[in-house]
């Protein structure tokens, strides 16, 4: 089983250590893991900014760059949702288009659904009350949780991992799945409403007693810990991988 | 910036008022929870409905047809009109052949979208919306703020205060109780003394040729009995095939509008009062553009229930003023931009693309999904800013070049840190107004991972 990691553009550059993290958590799990170097970005920032006609060109490279892989997988639930949901526009019935799409996963989902959760062990321990943000991309296009709107029986695939973790307490949110305010070009283009929303959702967190807050995607992560800095509010942000793989707050 | 990012700020400056906005429609939304969660069969029923619209907007000429020949037969005058305009004509018109001077109406939202009260009372008629929360705003010569709680915008001061000047209620009086009373006592004087009632539609039986509404209040219903004549408005997407169909459509409407498991009233007009006229008037308006367009057809199968807003995260924080369009919150987002894009081009991108709105939406809306494509369509028609274009458009072009890529991240994480505050906060900044930046690492993973440091 061959793996390529994906790593999303902003994560690359600017949070390396939790890229290595899902590097080593990978790697811990007996996996062949592969990075390969003519990766850039998704295109998610534009199309979402309504250029999705720029992201062509981006689309052909994921999928040239991806196509021989077993299973891509990244730690970002928004950049997969990009390629599974907003690529077709620009491939007709591609075979390797299809095959990207259909192997492409979330890392917490891989986790979970191929490696298997049973098969997971976590040793290290970790000693806080953490709040789960579900950042919306992977909560209600891939589907990591249940949403709180729908009247199915619940799950959480990111609750499942972290509840292996020794002496970890996840504590429960006012708002299950209220979305923070990050929206790509939103967070600029909406500032106000972007971080009116940032702001409850630390809050939320805060009041709910969390030391920690998590979740599956680091531009949400990175938009709330703008927030905390400048605020010097009482909490810290962490990847979910981070947690996974072991490192301290 | 754009028309709803700026009306957005302005709300949220009043930092109590915007968190007391979003908690009474977080509120609305948890009743709606409860009450789709008391019904095993919810996510059933929603499919059910989606599949009931969609198969009636596929086969809409025949039953609109169907509804026109089976109202006739019960002595109701069907209309058809084209547009907003010809809507306004009809009604003015009948209304002016039988002399009437006054109409008391209750909750249309496409009397709204037409525009109706400022085209009559130009005419000299009289015209009183007796929905409590639509009289409120009609009052203060405000647009509703919410379709189904057109007044959520405002507290019990403000409605106080509106109450002394307009009906002479007692000042700094702020009991609920005693204003609705004050508000009832004047409407009842309305229903008494005018000669025609307007009512909207929620549902139209193509087999019985029959109007359903559905109220709170039983506004409609004194509106539809006391005068002689009756006028009911309708969208020609309310129509539904089967009288067997509505129980669908009513056991999802106000458990997702209100959290009720139904409306205090649901009325059904099959005919006129005993001596009195019924006229139906049916409008296009724009809609035949959505049946015709593949991306934003199932926009036509909202049944008006207001769920999508009370979920949206950037309703609830910007109030539905911010939207500038008859309909607020992301489905008014999707029929606003689609029917006018060049005044409408900044609500697709009021959105986080959360997705909330599509999970709470009972006939299954695809709304992020066309809020995405409504962006889309803006880009392609040059409709978004042309320097975020342009940005995007250099940012597509550098992430084609993996290398030029990252030299430019290198670079950036060399002077970045060097930079002083005072540069790099600047007015240009944005995201830095209220939110600090990451912290630069010394080099990115791509190069720890060619240096070899990932194994350690």
């Amino acid at each position: 089983m061959k793996i390529g990691l994906f790593i999303p553009c902003f994560m690359n550059e600017l949070y390396p250590n939790i890229c290595k993290a899902t590097y080593n958590l990978l790697k811990s799990q007996n996996l062949q893991i592969e990075y390969p170097l003519s990766q850039t970005c998704c295109g998610q920032p534009m199309a979402n900014s309504g250029c999705s006609k720029d992201v062509k060109t981006l689309a052909i490279n994921f999928v040239n760059t991806f196509k021989d892989y077993d299973y891509i997988v990244a730690p970002s639930g928004s950049c997969v949702s990009m390629v599974k949901e907003h690529y077709s526009e620009f491939f007709d019935n591609d075979k390797d288009f299809n095959k990207v799409k259909a192997s492409i996963y979330e890392v917490c989902e891989f986790l979970h659904d191929i490696v298997k959760i049973e098969n997971l062990n976590f040793n290290i321990s970790f000693p806080y009350k953490v709040g789960v943000h579900n950042s919306c991309h992977g909560h209600r296009v891939l589907k990591l949780a249940t949403a709180s709107e729908l009247n199915i029986p619940y799950d959480s695939k990111l609750k499942n991992l972290l509840n292996k973790i020794p002496d970890i307490e996840l504590v429960t949110l006012k708002r299950e799945d209220e979305c923070c305010g990050f929206g790509g070009t939103f967070s600029v283009q909406e500032e106000a409403i972007s971080v009116a929303m940032g702001k409850d959702r630390i809050k939320d967190h805060i009041d709910s007693k969390a030391e920690i807050m998590t979740g599956a995607d680091m531009s949400c992560l990175m938009h709330m810990d703008g927030i905390i800095n400048r605020d010097k509010n009482p909490i810290k942000v962490m990847h979910i991988v981070e947690i996974l793989a072991g490192v301290k707050p | 910036m754009s028309s709803h990012s700026e009306n957005a700020s302005k709300f949220v400056a009043n930092d109590e008022r915007m968190h007391w906005h979003d908690q009474a429609l977080w509120f609305v939304r948890e009743k709606r929870d409860r009450a789709s969660k008391s019904i095993p069969e919810w996510e059933q029923l929603r499919e059910f409905a989606n599949q009931i619209k969609t198969h009636t907007m596929a086969n809409l000429d025949t039953y609109l047809l169907e509804f026109e020949k089976n109202a006739t037969k019960k002595g109701i005058k069907v209309h058809f009109a084209f547009d907003a305009l010809e809507h306004n004509q009809i009604v003015a018109k009948i209304l002016k052949e039988k002399g009437v001077t006054k109409l008391v109406k209750s909750k249309s939202m496409l009397t709204e979208e037409c525009h109706l009260n400022p085209y009559l009372e130009n005419l000299g008629i009289e015209v009183i919306d007796t929905d409590l929360g639509e009289r409120i705003v009609q009052l203060r010569n405000e647009p509703p703020s919410h379709i189904v709680l057109p007044a959520i915008h405002l507290k019990k001061s403000d409605v106080s205060d509106t109450f002394v000047e307009h009906l002479g209620t007692e000042k700094g009086n702020y009991d609920p109780t005693y204003l609705t009373r004050a508000a009832r006592a004047a409407l009842r004087e309305d229903f008494l003394t005018a000669q025609a009632g307007l009512t909207g539609v929620n549902f139209a039986i193509a087999q019985t040729g029959g109007v359903v509404v559905c109220t709170n209040e039983g506004n409609a219903d004194m509106g539809a009995s006391v005068p002689k004549l009756h006028i009911a408005s309708m969208g020609m997407e309310k129509i539904i095939p089967r009288l067997q169909d509505l129980s669908v459509f009513t056991r999802l409407l106000a458990r997702s509008a209100t959290g009720q498991p139904i409306t205090s009233y649901t009325s059904h007009f099959h005919t006129a009062v005993e001596g009195g006229e019924m006229h139906i008037v049916i409008v296009d308006n724009k809609r035949s553009q959505f049946l015709s367009s593949t991306k934003n057809k199932k926009a036509l199968n909202c049944i008006r229930c207001g769920a999508c807003m009370n979920t949206c995260p950037v309703y609830r924080r910007s109030g539905g003023h911010s939207y500038e369009y008859v309909i607020p919150g992301p489905i008014g987002s999707i029929l606003g931009s689609a029917r006018e894009p060049q005044l409408h081009n900044s609500l697709p991108f009021a959105c986080t693309l959360c997705g909330s709105c599509t999970n709470v939406c009972p006939v299954k809306i695809d709304l992020d999904s066309q809020l995405y494509s409504l962006r889309q369509d803006l880009g392609s028609a040059d409709l978004i800013d042309g320097k975020k274009k342009m940005a995007m458009k250099v940012t597509a072009w550098l992430m084609t070049k993996p290398a030029l890529f990252d030299f430019a991240g290198k670079m950036a994480r060399f002077i970045v840190p060097k930079l002083p505050n005072s540069i790099l906060y600047n007015k240009a900044n944005i995201w830095g107004k209220q939110r600090d930046l990451p912290k630069m690492p010394e080099k990115s993973f791509k190069e720890m991972f060619k240096d070899g440091e990932l194994d350690d």
